[in-house]
């Protein structure tokens, strides 16, 4: 009987864990798929158009997707953390870096086929650039105290034609196969850059969340802005800042999606990116009304969705209905994050245990 | 401490409101302008787009006689109220390039009632002749029937078609689609490996082509609805190293006028596409002035040549010519 009650408080830990919810998910999608077709995980090694060896197959194509979502999903975290809100610009905003990137390295013409600008450069610039928009956005939430989702609604309108103005209207593209490393593949290394570009990424975040306050500074002006401030931090400041590291992670990922393909389209470019780095960060387990945080659980929750994405796609699933779909891991979620829910669940368990143990 | 002297501030405010509507009445006064409204769609969607809204805003100027008021959205809903409100500005002529081919009723008949003029460009609606005065417009079907006709002739054994859709619900969308739905009904060997719309998005295109490659799926045509769409599904052919194009494994088809497209047609990594003539501007001024005239159109629908390009005929001169 002893062990019983371990056992369940054992389970209890389990899915009271921040973590719990996207890993049920991501092994939900992953039974779901051995059962109904095996073939999805398999994973094949070929060679592209220009003679490199490449791997290709669903698992290769939910890492390489779902780049974009995570670098968004660790700079949205942190925002989320800090400001109790989100940022709903990210998609255009992901469309003024990838405008800004284009421009330079097409020199302002239409068309190019070899680079006219630096890499390192023109992307240096779409960083400096976002960065100074999330600098705009954190501006308006820390100091203006504007909600940030309506401080946030002006870049999530203007952005798009904000990023067609920086190339007069044209659709630039760019032809050089050395561009387009980034968001293929390098020569010789069959698996596609963007994977190698988040894990830096995540990499990076995880030395900055482990050696600087950042993280710790982030929770506390999410739980309490004015005990924070009594305790010596600047919250407007700590704020300003998780929106200027989003700019950055964006610009990162506008640099892949650009670098996809060699072009860009303002209106469609990242569309709607913005509700799914959301829904990453609640799958992640994270308030989005602010505080404590987890940005592996977002990292984990932004998979998710990719996972989920390709396995509707792999059964033909309308591409017009996935939304729908989304809608309804979004309920769920809600509706079992939600404290009524929580408490009931608990109770239930509490009475089965009691149950059990009357009928021992 | 220096306070702003706020009424001084708040006076010239209001000085400079009455100046400029003052000045926007004497524009107004002016009657030699043409009033047009012009509803378009959004300029960013596609390369044809661009060349199409760019075209209509060089032509419809004050120096060629015109008071034109633009909008551009894709959303229907967003294009009806827009050209309600121009109607009530009693525009004489509205230019519109619907968003979606219905739903437009309402906005016909309050036309009619106020005695707006429609024209339109580009896109039909589902409407009687009589509502409109002319229509400059793609023939969307028959663009699809040209492509059709032309995949047919490549007598291939067995198609297996990746259909990647437009907008649902757009005059292209509608055409485009029509056509190869009709024929994959009819041939047992035509047969659709999946149909997804992208949206216009190449992105979305791509992401479709590489999920039915990682799913083993066997193709060797992609038959997409504008020319990014088909960027977007060579990108997936290519990280994947299968060949397409003039003696490719797999059939390119694309749609529109875009420059870049129509190279890669002549360069042979695309087999076909479909031209969508994006030039109404100056057919469309040219009816206006002959009604202002009181000359009627001698058609009311006027289509657009739209001839496809393919890889083994199109010639340099085609794409300077057409290409956009």
């Amino acid at each position: 009987m002893k062990e019983k009650r371990s056992d369940e408080s054992f389970f209890r830990r389990l899915t009271r864990h921040q973590l719990f919810i996207p890993v049920a998910a991501l092994l939900a999608l992953v039974l779901f798929n051995l059962i109904a077709d095996p073939s999805f995980f398999s994973i094949s090694l070929k060679e592209n158009s220009l003679g490199n060896p490449v791997l290709s197959g669903n698992i290769i194509s939910v890492l390489d997707n779902a780049s974009e979502l995570v670098l968004l999903a660790i700079g949205m975290t942190l925002v989320t953390a800090s400001s109790g809100g989100q940022d709903i610009s990210v998609g255009a905003t992901m469309a003024i870096a990838g405008s800004v990137i284009l421009r330079l390295v097409c020199g302002g013409q239409v068309s190019a086929d070899t680079m006219q600008a630096p890499l390192f450069l023109a992307v240096l610039a779409g960083i400096v650039v976002t960065m100074a928009f999330g600098a705009f956005n954190g501006a308006l939430v820390a100091y203006f105290k504007i909600q940030p989702m309506v401080a946030t609604l002006i870049m999530f309108t203007a952005g798009r034609s904000i990023a067609a103005w920086i190339n007069n209207n044209q659709l630039p593209f760019i032809n050089d196969v050395a561009f387009k490393y980034a968001g293929t593949f390098l020569p010789g290394i069959p698996v596609p850059t963007p994977v190698f570009i988040t894990l830096f990424m995540i990499l990076v975040f995880w030395l900055v969340l482990k050696f600087t306050n950042l993280g710790l500074y982030t929770q506390a002006v999410g739980i309490n802005a004015n005990s924070s401030r009594l305790n010596g931090l600047d919250p407007k400041k700590i704020k300003l800042l998780t929106y200027v590291i989003l700019g950055a992670c964006v610009a990162i990922a506008g640099f892949i999606r650009v670098s996809r393909s060699g072009s860009i389209n303002y209106s469609r470019i990242a569309e709607n990116i913005e509700m799914d780095a959301i829904l990453a960060v609640a799958l992640g387990g994270n308030s989005l009304g602010g505080g404590k945080f987890n940005v592996y659980g977002s990292i984990l929750g932004a998979y998710v969705i990719q996972f989920l994405t390709t396995t509707l796609y792999k059964y033909n699933v309308p591409s017009t209905a996935l939304p729908a779909y989304k809608a309804v891991v979004v309920i769920l979620l809600v509706v079992l994050s939600a404290p009524v829910v929580r408490e009931k669940l608990s109770r239930m368990k509490k009475s089965s245990a009691k149950a059990a143990k009357e009928v021992a | 401490m220096y306070t702003p002297p706020r009424k001084k501030i708040l006076a010239i405010v209001l000085a400079l409101v009455m100046v400029l509507s003052l000045s926007s009445v004497a524009f107004a006064a002016d009657d030699e302008l043409i009033k047009v409204g012009i509803i378009n769609n959004d300029p960013n969607e596609s390369g044809y787009r661009t060349a199409n809204d760019a075209a209509m805003r060089a032509t419809f100027t004050e120096e060629n006689g015109y008071d034109a008021t633009f909008y551009n959205n894709n959303d229907a809903a967003q294009q009806i109220a827009t050209a309600q409100q121009m109607i009530q500005d009693e525009v004489d002529f509205l230019l519109l390039s619907p968003g979606s081919t219905t739903g437009w009723d309402t906005v016909l008949e309050d036309a009619a009632a106020a005695g707006t003029q429609i024209i339109l460009f580009d896109r039909m609606l589902e409407a009687d002749e009589s509502a409109y005065v002319a229509a400059v417009v793609s023939d969307m079907a028959a663009e699809g029937e040209t492509a059709v006709t032309w995949l047919e002739e490549q007598e291939l054994d067995e198609y297996n078609i990746i259909h990647i859709q437009g907008h649902m619900g757009s005059d292209a969308q509608l055409g485009r689609t029509g056509a190869l739905d009709e024929k994959v009904e009819a041939e047992d060997n035509w047969n659709y490996v999946t149909q997804q719309t992208a949206d216009w998005n190449e992105e979305t295109a791509r992401t479709i082509v590489q999920s039915v490659i990682d799913s083993g799926e066997e193709f060797n045509v992609i038959y997409a609805e504008n020319n990014g769409m088909a960027r977007g599904a060579v990108a997936a052919l290519d990280a994947n190293g299968i060949t397409h194009g003039k003696d490719g494994d797999v059939i390119v088809i694309g749609f529109d006028s875009d420059k870049w497209a129509m190279e890669s047609v002549l360069n042979g990594e695309w087999n076909y596409m479909g031209l969508c003539n994006p030039m109404q501007a100056e057919k469309v001024d040219q009816i206006i002035k002959d009604l202002m005239e009181g000359v009627e159109p001698e058609e009311k629908i006027i289509y657009s040549d739209e001839p496809g390009f393919d890889c083994e005929t199109i010639t340099e001169e085609d794409v300077e010519t057409f290409g956009t």
